[in-house]
């Protein structure tokens, strides 16, 4: 990615001031940003306290644990973001391409595994042991689906215009979008579908003073960390995962040396859509409703963290979407989730405004 | 796939080079003609439909697609600057009728030679009036989303004005529970402000909520002015200043073109735009909802502009009227009636959205460059050179890939 601006003597011939508060503010203005909402919650519970219910009796608490909870909430949550992000991420950092039908990809991934749920015969009663081997074998099923659907996509899509005006495949990646909805439509029907509870996700594991933890939080965690590390360890040492580095660094040079670009470029398609399709199985057990437009919000939120950690970086797409996770709940929790919408794309846009390589953007392009 | 459109470019070459030149006194293209031909058509459509026309009521609405698509056209087209949040201007546009333009003020009691009975609760402006609050409104909004973006490239400028866009939507949203002070609100959220005034003219009368003709013609005019504003700005000095931002930001900033003031003037020009047609599509709703305030509004006209042909004046007008035909009408009404027509037992009704999607895919993976691309894009594109600069033949030849 090219730097932001190209010269200096345009930047000192434009908007002066907001430059000059850039360059005093930068990083630390966001951190101080982002850290704004828990430090002021927190302060506020310790001092005017909170209430809740124990035992059905009004109880005034001054402490940290309802943050605790909050965030705990917010990182498992952003877990399922950073999975999606991660898609945004690695396809932007290589062909610049907002694939807006990636938030699609992951309601395909949910509806997969929910369809194979039915398929297997897994419910709330199923045993342990089945439920794990069930879950892991539509965990891979629901991976392979999404990470084929992205692929294809990208085969009919956007390769035809890989020499096409730069917005052409923006309008192709909505097509699919579309494509997606109406699918999803067809399959489950436009409402909100519960599904069954599999793993009694609101069940708590355990407490640490104050703050529990649920089996969805420790699901959503334990699925991400892994594949996450896994991810990683690709991009950064196997020989197709530096062929992806390459090309996100410099396609012609990566073809000079002999690198198949398209080859590489379905490769970041495909792991994408393998993220994603993990994503959707988790969320279809962590919100136990899934639903055909679901793909849409979570692809904003999602996209929103990508930007936020840095696009084309890995560790920041990890790190926007636990943030985004953390200040989505903050503000569903406190402010009220209607608001939720305008406080994430608030923290956007001052992430836009104070740094807008976002929070890991100065190193180099991890995985494009 | 390139063997398709080179046989479709050997076949239009192939029709062109039949078609022979324009007289002089016509500058030697046929556009005007074609241009003048248009015009007469639309002003005599709806005399061949009756005044309740379900075709004519979705020819208002494109229209009115034509003028946001053209405002649109100005930021994204001419300018260079990717709009992901154009709902924000619907939405300001939309709201200076609701507010200015119907009793949801109930304190206020403001009449300025409105349609409304003298003495009405609530802030009643004329018409124009409020085409002129929504100008003012959505230029200074459009400013202010700019300002943040001043600095930023492409994609980054996608990014906040589509966070601008969502905030503004959820404004619409909450509005309803912001106080404004003696009971009133900001917005009346999802349950929308209704009863909008109707259109007045002194001399001409009140525009009635069955006959379509008299909205028909009003958006028409405003769509005539539009696009004649819209071609003179992209011939100024102006327009010419966007396009060389929008080639190469640094070269044309040495040469002198204030970026701040040009960039902004295009965020304000287009947003006005915007509000001009945000005004006449709510009060031809008759309602100003927050749930028509959604994202995929942007996409919409975006897809619009792009299908068109970025930055070509003529093409938005066409990619505007394409999709919202397409969406409005072909699919509501001519397919969804298909499959009975043949005799099958089949509904179209839940396929519309994704019929629309593979349209999409389709037209852009056959003409990447829009149905009609902007003159100078095309001959960048096939090397050609503008007949009345053949000297430049020889400059560009070497240096243009395709």
């Amino acid at each position: 990615m090219s730097a932001i601006s190209p010269t200096a003597s345009v930047r000192r011939s434009a908007a002066r001031p907001l430059d000059y508060l850039r360059s005093h503010i930068g990083a630390w203005g966001l951190i101080a940003a982002l850290l704004a909402l828990p430090v002021y919650y927190g302060v506020r519970d310790l001092t005017h306290g909170y209430t809740n219910f124990v035992n059905g009796h009004e109880v005034v608490h001054h402490d940290l644990s309802l943050l605790g909870f909050n965030l705990v909430e917010g990182l498992s949550n952003g877990a399922i973001w950073a999975l999606i992000a991660i898609g945004y991420t690695l396809v932007y950092g290589i062909i610049e391409l907002i694939n807006f039908a990636h938030g699609d990809v992951f309601t395909m991934g949910s509806f997969t595994s929910v369809s194979l749920w039915g398929a297997f015969g897994l419910t709330a009663a199923t045993g342990p042991l089945g439920l794990i081997l069930g879950l892991a074998l539509t965990l891979v099923i629901s991976m392979l689906v999404c990470g084929s659907l992205n692929l294809l996509i990208e085969r009919v899509a956007y390769r035809p215009l890989r020499n096409a005006p730069k917005l052409a495949p923006l309008i192709t990646a909505i097509g699919f979008s579309f494509i997606l909805q109406n699918t999803g439509l067809l399959w489950k029907g436009g409402e909100e579908t519960g599904v069954a509870d599999l793993i009694d996700q609101g069940d708590k594991v355990f407490n640490i003073s104050g703050v529990t933890v649920h089996r969805a939080d420790i699901l959503a965690i334990c699925v991400m960390v892994p594949l996450v590390i896994a991810l990683n360890w690709f991009v950064s040492r196997t020989a197709p995962g530096r062929a992806m580095r390459a090309t996100a660094q410099d396609p012609e040079a990566a073809r000079l040396m002999g690198i198949n670009v398209d080859h590489t470029i379905s490769l970041a398609f495909m792991l994408g859509g393998m993220l994603a399709g993990a994503a959707g199985l988790v969320y279809a057990m962590y919100e136990t409703n899934i639903w055909y437009f679901q793909g849409f919000q979570a692809g904003l939120i999602a996209f929103t963290a990508a930007v936020m950690g840095g696009i084309g970086n890995i560790r920041g797409a990890v790190l926007g979407g636990l943030l985004i996770g953390c200040v989505q709940q903050l503000s569903d929790f406190r402010i009220g989730p209607e608001w939720t919408e305008a406080v994430v794309f608030g923290y956007l846009i001052l992430v836009m405004i104070l740094r807008p390589r976002g929070l890991l953007g100065e190193e180099t392009r991890e995985a494009g | 796939m390139s063997e398709l459109q080179a046989q479709l470019q050997e076949w239009r070459d192939r029709i062109l080079a039949r078609v022979p030149g324009a007289p002089a006194w016509l500058g030697g293209r046929w556009s005007r003609v074609i241009a003048a031909c248009g015009m007469a058509f639309a002003i005599a459509l709806p005399f061949f439909f009756s005044s309740t026309n379900g075709f004519i009521n979705a020819t208002v609405v494109s229209i009115a697609y034509v003028v946001m698509a053209l405002g649109l056209n100005v930021v994204v087209g001419f300018a260079g600057l990717l709009d992901l949040g154009y709902v924000a201007f619907y939405a300001f546009g939309a709201y200076s009728v609701g507010w200015f333009g119907s009793g949801f003020f109930f304190d206020a009691h403001v009449n300025v030679l409105s349609s409304a009975a003298p003495g009405a609760i609530g802030v009643h402006l004329n018409f124009v009036l409020i085409l002129v609050c929504a100008v003012i409104i959505t230029s200074i909004a459009g400013v202010l989303i700019g300002l943040p973006t001043l600095r930023l490239r492409g994609d980054y400028i996608a990014i906040v004005t589509l966070a601008f866009g969502e905030i503004i939507g959820t404004f619409a949203v909450n509005g309803q529970n912001i106080q404004l002070g003696g009971g009133e609100t900001l917005t009346a959220g999802n349950l929308g402000i209704s009863a909008l005034d109707l259109p007045y003219f002194p001399g001409l009368g009140k525009f009635g909520l069955l006959n379509v003709r008299p909205w028909y013609f009003l958006i028409l005019v405003i769509a005539f002015i539009v696009i004649f504003v819209a071609i003179r700005i992209r011939d100024s000095r102006l327009g010419r200043a966007w396009i060389a931002l929008r080639e190469d930001e640094v070269a044309a900033v040495s040469m002198g073109i204030p970026l701040v003031r040009t960039k902004l003037l295009a965020y304000a020009i287009g947003a006005a735009f915007g509000g001009i047609s945000g005004v006449f599509l709510g009060d031809f709703d008759q309602t100003v909802n927050a749930g028509q305030f959604q994202f995929s509004f942007s996409v919409f006209v975006l897809a619009m502009v792009i299908v068109g042909g970025l930055g070509s004046v003529w093409g938005s007008v066409m990619g505007a009227l394409l999709l919202s035909y397409m969406n409005y009408y072909l699919i509501p009404d001519v397919l969804n009636s298909l499959p009975h027509t043949f005799g099958l037992n089949f509904d179209l009704t839940d396929l519309n959205i994704g019929i629309f999607g593979f349209l999409l895919v389709i037209v852009m993976v056959l003409r990447p460059q829009g149905l009609f691309p902007e003159r100078r894009r095309r001959m960048e594109l096939s090397g050609e050179v503008a007949p009345e600069h053949p000297e430049l033949g020889e400059a560009t030849a070497g240096g243009v890939t395709a």
